[in-house]
């Protein structure tokens, strides 16, 4: 992973498709009213017959301005906020930021509290693939998936509901710890999806990994190069599948991700079906880590000592964890008054959609639709 | 430079005092427990906590990547801090260029994690431009700093990592904060004839661009 000199910038134009079938230029727009765009994402592109030369994504249609709402609310009062972001896993969102300002407190969670964290996080990754799984292949033309997974998703969300009473923006955690302890059967929940879900994840398998349809919209479609994925600084399954084995659950655990054995898949060519693979692999190694961790919660407190008013030591911090797109950092500077000075959330959507315009270069209109799907973005966390 | 605190950074407090890690709020009563500690015949036992010395979290940074700056850059590195085990670097603005090639290519902080800023207006330069750097060779992070007034020009980093090309348009967008070389430097969240810049502190909660408001959306105010 070495540079070599500098690199190209995204707003050169690739000449090598310039006026190829003898067409002219053609601007068109996706969206943002668009049922593939996953939300209010617009998409200006650049046409030369059926070939795409160039694009533009036009964003901020569900700008709601999250940060400033942070600088005016109390920190726990800010918390439920972060799981509008990123609305399909709003239990990792909300694990950052009681995780960022744990650490700008400098108290820990206690053991059991960090155990049901990842259980109930892991489980949320679970949920946020099969959203886009059945989504992703929707979009390329395979319905029977959507149904099949919003089956096992619904399991997970009334997981979640039993667990906090909410299935979508859950605010499961508390800073500090946990609001909730765990419900009497929730391991007993657990294990049973657990064991469904491996079946389950075959069945998806079977109609897609080998059909040719599938390969065919799939495979070679959107490279990004692990070099050009460092560049862009997209993370999560996105860098992976280009061949960078990096997780922040490996690289700098946090939750409770250090007690538990599970493998980093990674991709080789770093095309669509490479980042169907690599998220369809973790799945399975979620699921591994649910079932170690609902073998032994340890007992004991589920709230570490923390105030109910909260004015942390002037300072900042930076905190990522591994949420299902990529690194979901909170970059917090306290004053030293009960409201954040500053929050900062780093978007892994907003930061993986940045690379849009590199992957889709030289693609069929046809395959913009597969490449907004496999960056799995979501419009409320690329906006906030 | 763990990205976990594995215990609190300051050292165990006597057992009389508070620990600095859980601050409480002011107006607790100090006798909330009353059987541990404090006698029975305490006269005032709603008497509020003599005042803690200030938690200072931030100390000078020294280590092996600081020396390196130091004698490759010089004077151009402004401060060296570290925070709750977080190296953080203020350098130079107008020598953040070179600087952030050198830190990309020698130091391998290949990955530009975020670039944002900061609002200070009550200093003489108001804003805090941040890089969060990351490290894959090292698994480690860095956090550059440069100060910039209202007005200064900060140098782009969209040659050095091309992954801050959105994220400086968003600080244009919500600072006003101009980048020199940037290649489109335009609004990206905000429409693009918005007036104003909201994440700066002089800009309310509650304020917006009345006239873009209702010349686009046809209602007096948007809250």
């Amino acid at each position: 992973m070495e540079f070599k000199g500098e690199m190209a910038l995204s707003t050169e134009a690739t000449t090598e498709h310039k006026t190829q079938l003898g067409a002219d230029e053609l601007v068109i727009n996706m969206g943002p009213q668009h049922p593939s765009t996953h939300g209010v994402l617009r998409v200006k592109l650049k046409l030369d017959g059926e070939r795409v030369i160039g694009s533009e994504c036009v964003i901020g249609y569900l700008h709601r301005g999250v940060e400033k709402i942070g600088e005016n609310r109390t920190y726990q009062q800010f918390a439920p906020y972060v799981d509008r972001m990123d609305y399909v896993a709003a239990v990792s969102n909300g694990l950052g930021y009681c995780e960022a300002i744990e650490k700008l407190l400098i108290v820990e969670a206690p053991p059991r509290a960090r155990v049901i964290r990842t259980i109930l996080t892991e489980l949320q990754r679970i949920a946020s693939h099969l959203l886009w799984l059945g989504t992703h292949a929707l979009d390329i033309g395979a319905l029977t998936p959507l149904f099949y997974c919003f089956r096992e998703r619904e399991e997970i969300l009334k997981i979640f509901e039993k667990y906090c009473g909410a299935r979508l923006t859950t605010h499961a955690f508390r800073i500090g710890g946990l609001q909730y302890d765990a419900y009497d059967t929730l391991e007993k929940d657990v294990e049973r999806f657990c064991k469904d879900f491996v079946s389950r994840v075959v069945e998806y398998e079977d109609l897609l990994t080998q059909n040719r349809i599938w390969l065919g919209r799939t495979k070679g479609v959107g490279i990004l190069t692990a070099t050009d994925a460092i560049a862009y600084g997209v993370t999560g399954p996105v860098l992976r599948a280009s061949g960078v084995k990096w997780d922040i659950r490996k690289a700098a655990p946090y939750a409770a991700y250090d007690q538990y054995k599970f493998e980093i898949p990674v991709g080789t060519t770093g095309d669509t079906y490479d980042r169907y693979l690599v998220r369809m692999e973790e799945m399975r190694q979620s699921r591994l880590i649910c079932l170690q961790a609902i073998e032994n919660i340890p007992t004991g407190p589920i709230l570490a000592k923390v105030g109910k008013v909260l004015k942390p030591p002037p300072g900042e911090v930076y905190h990522a964890i591994e949420a299902p797109k990529g690194e979901l950092g909170y970059y917090v500077v306290s004053d030293g008054s009960v409201q954040p000075y500053r929050v900062r959330i780093r978007p892994p959507s907003f930061i993986n959609l940045e690379a849009f315009d590199r992957m889709v270069r030289g693609h069929l209109v046809a395959d913009v639709v597969a490449i907004i799907g496999t960056l799995d973005i979501v419009l409320g966390e690329v906006d906030r | 430079m763990a990205d976990e605190p594995k215990e609190p950074l300051p050292s165990p407090v006597p057992p009389g005092e508070k620990p600095a890690s859980t601050p409480l709020p002011p107006s607790t009563p100090a006798a909330k427990a009353p059987d541990v500690k404090a006698p029975a015949a305490s006269p005032k036992p709603a008497a509020p906590p003599p005042p803690k010395p200030p938690v200072v979290l931030q100390t000078p940074l020294n280590n092996e990547l600081v020396g390196r700056f130091r004698a490759k850059f010089g004077a151009a590195i402004v401060e060296a801090i570290e925070d709750r085990k977080q190296a953080i670097i203020t350098v130079d603005r107008e020598r953040l260029g070179e600087i952030a090639l050198y830190v990309r290519g020698e130091e391998k902080f290949e990955m530009l994690s975020d670039l944002t800023a900061v609002d200070w207006p009550k200093r003489e330069k108001r804003f805090d431009v941040v890089l969060n750097l990351y490290s894959f060779a090292k698994n480690e992070r860095l956090r550059l700093k440069v100060h910039a007034g209202d007005g200064e020009k900060v140098p782009s980093m969209t040659s050095v990592w091309p992954t801050s090309n959105w994220l400086e348009r968003e600080v244009f967008d919500m600072f006003g904060i101009v980048f020199a070389g940037h290649p489109n430097l335009t609004r990206i969240l905000l429409p693009e004839e918005w007036q104003g810049y909201p994440l700066r502190k002089d800009y309310d909660i509650l304020q917006q661009d009345t006239a873009w408001v209702k010349e686009n959306l046809g209602i007096d105010s948007g809250q």
